[in-house]
């Protein structure tokens, strides 16, 4: 990175500091910090999607939608999540195989599961043979997203068909009273309004959804738990830059981390709910009415 | 192939360590259903062992700091809620990792606390086992959670029964003890048995993370990605332990269900909080 960095063992200490942690391992470190961000951005929308799909199925009178929706709420919620953590992404690679297999290879004559090896032919094999190591990545990377957005899911499912009953019966009373259908009463009064109610329940999921990403870890994925481990083993002399065992500070450095993170996405949660409660019926959208008005 | 009865007595208490059982694991082809059904049950018992140890220690730890936090002495207030911040902040699964590579750098030997008239020597050698270590982060977390809950009854403790309290003449300690903790702890209960269940399944996380499994003695969950590895089938070992887990759970909820009754003894049958179990999640 610096100029001065070409032998580290001779120099002075903020200089040898300098160059120890702008190396080429330590770049891949912070990268994965990245990595940790874009697994909060991408599942965050995802798990919120498959809540409202799971809250609607719900809310539906149909009732095979309903009974799938209340069995998949209460399947993952009461289930250890760190078993669903590594059975989903193993579960669903080998299913996704599978169906590779019946489609691409119809006249093979073997069974799929040998004893303990499951074989699949050559064509079935997702990611294919011989692509390259990103596209395995990004694979792997898909499998923990989706992991993570299935459990989540159900608890936001929890969460916003709780909201949707919360909001007052007399307003979409009004709504229906002023000709609306109940779809569009759901659309125009519920849909808007429910948020509010779900906010405390949602920043609830967030919090725990950062807490969770660490996990990923188990499956895997070189993320900033497996290169504080790396890095913060002991290195002898071999290593150009050679430390005792560093670990303690580097997972410290973690949980700092993860403390900004929380304490951060409380802060945003807090302002939201002061947005969103202008002009409710609640509460907190009561006093700001009246300290306006005053 | 072995019988069922012979994986019985060879893995059933196999998780308390070599002694108890066959010397190794069963591998690869020669896994059979009772196997998996036997080695995961008895690792159940770590899983009770952690959660039991943690929730009575915790317990009492928690009821100090919550009484810490919502003290108007800022000497008091501000460090149980640094505490409570870090401990409910950060991922349990980080703690772990952190605490272990800490115990680890402590020296082999232990540490002499001298005492003035007598010497006491900490065997630092065991903080760095799951059955010491991982317990010394579990209680600390849950006395945070736990902590949290216990503030917030603190808080809605209603009114008339502390100025009913005052009015007899109570004071400091009597008061503490005769209303002010029972209420708390009427009020904290249904929450408290939540935090219960969620501790219990966070016990899962103690030999994912960095402490090791001495004598390939693990509770419950080790032994589930054990025969997953081996037989690289996800579809037996996982749902089995699923399924002790719900009844692990299910359990906890009748103990404390049983508590919640005595705690509420006082109350008209029509007001008595029920105990609504709300799985939420991992820490």
């Amino acid at each position: 990175m610096f100029s001065f960095c070409t032998d580290p063992s001779i120099l002075p200490d903020w200089q040898w500091f300098a160059c120890y942690l702008t190396n080429a391992t330590h770049l891949q470190f912070y990268r994965a910090f990245g990595v940790v961000i874009v697994l909060l951005a991408i599942t965050a929308p995802v798990a919120l999607g498959m809540g409202l799909l799971g809250a609607l199925a719900l809310r539906s009178r149909f009732w095979p939608l309903n009974w799938l929706g209340k069995g998949y709420v209460n399947i993952v919620r009461g289930v250890p999540d760190i078993v669903f953590f590594l059975f989903v992404p193993i579960a669903l690679g080998q299913g996704i195989e599978w169906v590779m297999h019946q489609i691409n290879c119809p006249d093979w004559d073997q069974p799929i599961r040998q004893g303990n090896d499951f074989i699949v032919c050559r064509e079935a094999k997702v990611p294919p043979v011989n692509s390259p190591a990103w596209v395995r990545d990004i694979y792997a990377f898909g499998m923990a997203v989706t992991a993570f957005a299935l459990v989540f899911g159900a608890f936001v499912a929890n969460t916003l068909y709780g909201a949707m009953q919360a909001v007052p019966k007399a307003q979409i009373e009004t709504a229906e009273a002023y000709g609306m259908s109940s779809r569009q009463a759901f659309r125009r009064i519920v849909l808007p309004q429910m948020w509010v109610y779900a906010l405390p329940g949602l920043s609830n999921i967030w919090q725990i959804l950062i807490k969770a990403t660490p996990l990923l870890f188990l499956l895997g994925i070189q993320d900033i738990v497996y290169w504080a481990r790396e890095l913060g083993g002991q290195k002898t002399s071999l290593f150009a830059y050679p430390h005792p065992d560093w670990r303690m500070w580097y997972f410290l450095g973690l949980l700092c981390f993860y403390l900004f993170l929380t304490w951060a996405s409380e802060r945003a949660f807090a302002r939201l709910n002061t947005r969103l409660s202008r002009g409710q019926a609640t509460a907190a959208g009561e006093r700001m009415r009246k300290a306006a008005a005053a | 192939m072995r019988s069922c009865a012979e994986s019985f007595s060879d893995y059933a208490l196999r998780a308390l360590g070599r002694d108890y059982g066959a010397n190794l694991l069963p591998r690869g082809l020669d896994i059979t259903l009772c196997d998996q059904l036997f080695l995961i049950g008895g690792g159940l018992l770590w899983n009770i062992y952690f959660a039991g140890v943690a929730l009575v220690i915790g317990f009492f730890l928690a009821v100090g700091v919550a009484v810490a936090r919502f003290s108007e002495n800022p000497l008091l207030n501000r460090p149980a809620g640094a505490f409570i911040f870090i401990f409910r902040g950060s991922p349990l699964f980080i703690q772990f990792f952190f605490f272990y590579s800490a115990f680890v750098l402590l020296p082999r030997s232990g540490i002499d606390i001298p005492l003035g008239f007598i010497t006491l020597t900490v065997n630092t050698s065991a903080l760095t086992t799951a059955q010491v270590g991982g317990v010394i982060v579990l209680v600390l977390n849950t006395t945070a959670y736990s902590a949290e809950l216990f503030v917030g009854a603190l808080r809605s403790i209603p009114k008339g029964d502390l100025e009913a309290a005052d009015a007899y003449g109570m004071s400091g300690f009597t008061k503490f003890r005769r209303v002010v903790f029972p209420s708390m702890l009427r009020l904290a209960w249904p929450s408290y048995t939540n935090e219960a269940i969620f501790l219990t399944h966070s016990t899962t996380l103690v030999f994912l993370s960095a402490f090791p499994a001495r004598q390939q003695s693990g509770e419950a969950f080790y032994y589930a990605r054990y025969f997953v590895d081996q037989t690289f089938n996800p579809f037996v070992a996982y749902p089995i332990v699923a399924a002790y887990f719900i009844a692990l759970t299910l359990a906890i909820i009748g103990i404390f269900g049983l508590a919640n009754r005595r705690l509420n003894r006082h109350l008209p049958q029509a007001i008595r909080p029920r105990l609504r179990f709300r799985p939420t999640y991992l820490r």
